[in-house]
C-alpha cells in the first residue's frame, strides 16, 4: 500500500488498468509545467475568441439535439433546452464548445499516444470490483451533470476560465467544488485503496 | 493589435469551429500531459496524498489571469469584451457542492472524463454517460427548478468590483496566495508521505 502514499506516477497507474501493453508509459510532465500550458491555451481562448473553455456545455448541446429529435415539442417548450437549440438556424451541434470538446478528445488521445499512455480498461483501486467502480463512475456523472447545469459551468467553464476572470461566482463555484470533493471522499475512499 | 480577434470580425462563425477545435485539442493536450487522464491521479487531491490537481489548475489560473491583465493593461485586449457568465451565488454554490462530491464519487470532472475515455477507460466513458443522464433530469425538471436557478443574481461581476480594489492588486495578491498555497501543497504531499511511513517525494 505504500505506492498509494504517494504522488502516482504514470507507471503505478499503468500498473492497475488491465490489459497492459508491453510499453511503459512515460513519466508525467511536472505539474506547473503542464498548467502553465493549459493557461496558455486558456489566454489563448480569451485573446482569439473573447471567451474561455468549457466541457459540461458540450453536453448539454447534445442533450438538447437528442431530445429535439425525440420529441420536439416537449423540447421547445423548455426554456433550458431552448437556449442550447438556438434559433434554429444554425444546427445545435454545430456549436462552438462541441468542437471544442471533440478537440479535448483528439488531443488527449494525441498526448497519451505520444506517452505510451493508451490502454484499454477500468482504473480503479485493487479492492474493489469493476462492476462497483462503474456504478459509481456512473453515479458520480450524474451529480457532476446536475451540479454543472445549476452552477453554469464545471471545472473549466466556471472555475479554471471564470478564475482566470476572477469572477465571483466562478471563484465561490470552486471553493465548493473542493468542499464537496473533501466532504465525500472519505465515503467513497475504498474504490481507490 | 485588436483584440478579442472574433469579437473584432476578423473571422466568422465557421472558422471559430475551427478555432474551437484546435483550442480543444490544446486543452486535452495539456490536461492528459498533467495526468489528468487517470481517476486516481485526479482524487488523490481529495485525499491529500498527490496535490498534482490545485498545481494544475492553479498554475493554469495565474497564467491565463497575469497573460490577460497585462495585456489589457498594454492596451491589446479590450477586457470588456472577454465573456464573463453572470453570478447567480446560491445556486452556484449547490452546483459547486454536487459537482464535487460527483467528482470524488465518479473520479473525473466533466473535461479530464473526454481525456480519460480517449486514452481507453472504460469507466471514463460510463462517467459520460452519467453526466448525460445529469444532464437530462436537469433538463426535465428545469420547470421545476427555474426559479432557484435564477435566485440570487449578482449581474456579470468580479473580485475587484465586489471588493472595491484594484484590478492589479487583486490579480496581485491572487498570485501571491497561489504561490503560498504551492509551497504549503508540496508540504502537505510530504507530510502526508512521512505519515503513511511511504518514502518522501
Amino acid at each position: 500500500m505504500q505506492a498509494d502514499v504517494q504522488p502516482l506516477t504514470a507507471e503505478q497507474v499503468g500498473a492497475h488498468t488491465h490489459h497492459a501493453v508491453p510499453r511503459a508509459p512515460q513519466p508525467y510532465t511536472n505539474p506547473y509545467l503542464a498548467g502553465f500550458g493549459l493557461g496558455l491555451v486558456l489566454l489563448a481562448s480569451f485573446v482569439i475568441m473573447g471567451r474561455g473553455l468549457g466541457a459540461s456545455g458540450a453536453f448539454s448541446s447534445l442533450v438538447a439535439f437528442g431530445a429535439d429529435a425525440v420529441a420536439p415539442e416537449h423540447t421547445r417548450a423548455n426554456a433550458f433546452y431552448a437556449e442550447y437549440l438556438g434559433d434554429h438556424t444554425r444546427h445545435p451541434l454545430m456549436d462552438w464548445l462541441v468542437f471544442e470538446v471533440v478537440g479535448v478528445f483528439a488531443g488527449g488521445f494525441l498526448s497519451g499516444i505520444l506517452a505510451g499512455r493508451v490502454r484499454m480498461g477500468i482504473e480503479r483501486g485493487p479492492s474493489t470490483t469493476n462492476r462497483m467502480r462503474l456504478m459509481y463512475a456512473f453515479a458520480g456523472g450524474g451529480l457532476m451533470g446536475i451540479g454543472a447545469k445549476l452552477a453554469r459551468g464545471c471545472t473549466s467553464g466556471q472555475a479554471m476560465t471564470g478564475g482566470a476572470l476572477l469572477n465571483v461566482g466562478s471563484w465561490a463555484f470552486m471553493m465548493c467544488v473542493f468542499a464537496g470533493a473533501y466532504a465525500v471522499a472519505y465515503f467513497v475512499r475504498r474504490q481507490w485503496q | 493589435m485588436n483584440a478579442p480577434f472574433f469579437k473584432f470580425g476578423l473571422f466568422g462563425d465557421n472558422v471559430s469551429l475551427i478555432v474551437a477545435f484546435l483550442i480543444g485539442i490544446g486543452f486535452g493536450f495539456f490536461l492528459e500531459r498533467a495526468g489528468f487522464g487517470s481517476a486516481r491521479k485526479l482524487t488523490a487531491q481529495f485525499y491529500l496524498t498527490d496535490l498534482t490537481v490545485f498545481k494544475v489548475m492553479f498554475t493554469a489560473i495565474i497564467t491565463a489571469m497575469l497573460g490577460l491583465f497585462y495585456l489589457g493593461w498594454m492596451g491589446l485586449v479590450d477586457l470588456s469584451l472577454v465573456y464573463l457568465t453572470p453570478t447567480h451565488l446560491v445556486p452556484q454554490i449547490v452546483g459547486g457542492f454536487l459537482l464535487g462530491a460527483g467528482f470524488v464519487v465518479g473520479g473525473y470532472c466533466p473535461g479530464t472524463a473526454c481525456v480519460a475515455a480517449s486514452t481507453g477507460k472504460m469507466d471514463a466513458l460510463i462517467n459520460l454517460l452519467g453526466i448525460i443522464l445529469g444532464i437530462v433530469v436537469f433538463g426535465e425538471l428545469f420547470p421545476w427548478v427555474e426559479g432557484f436557478y435564477y435566485a440570487t443574481p449578482m449581474g456579470q461581476v468580479t473580485l475587484p468590483q465586489l471588493l472595491n480594489l484594484s484590478y492589479g492588486l487583486v490579480v496581485f495578491l491572487v498570485a501571491l496566495m497561489a504561490i503560498g498555497a504551492f509551497a504549503g501543497a508540496t508540504w502537505v504531499e510530504k507530510r502526508m508521505a512521512a505519515r503513511k511511513g511511504g518514502q518522501p517525494s
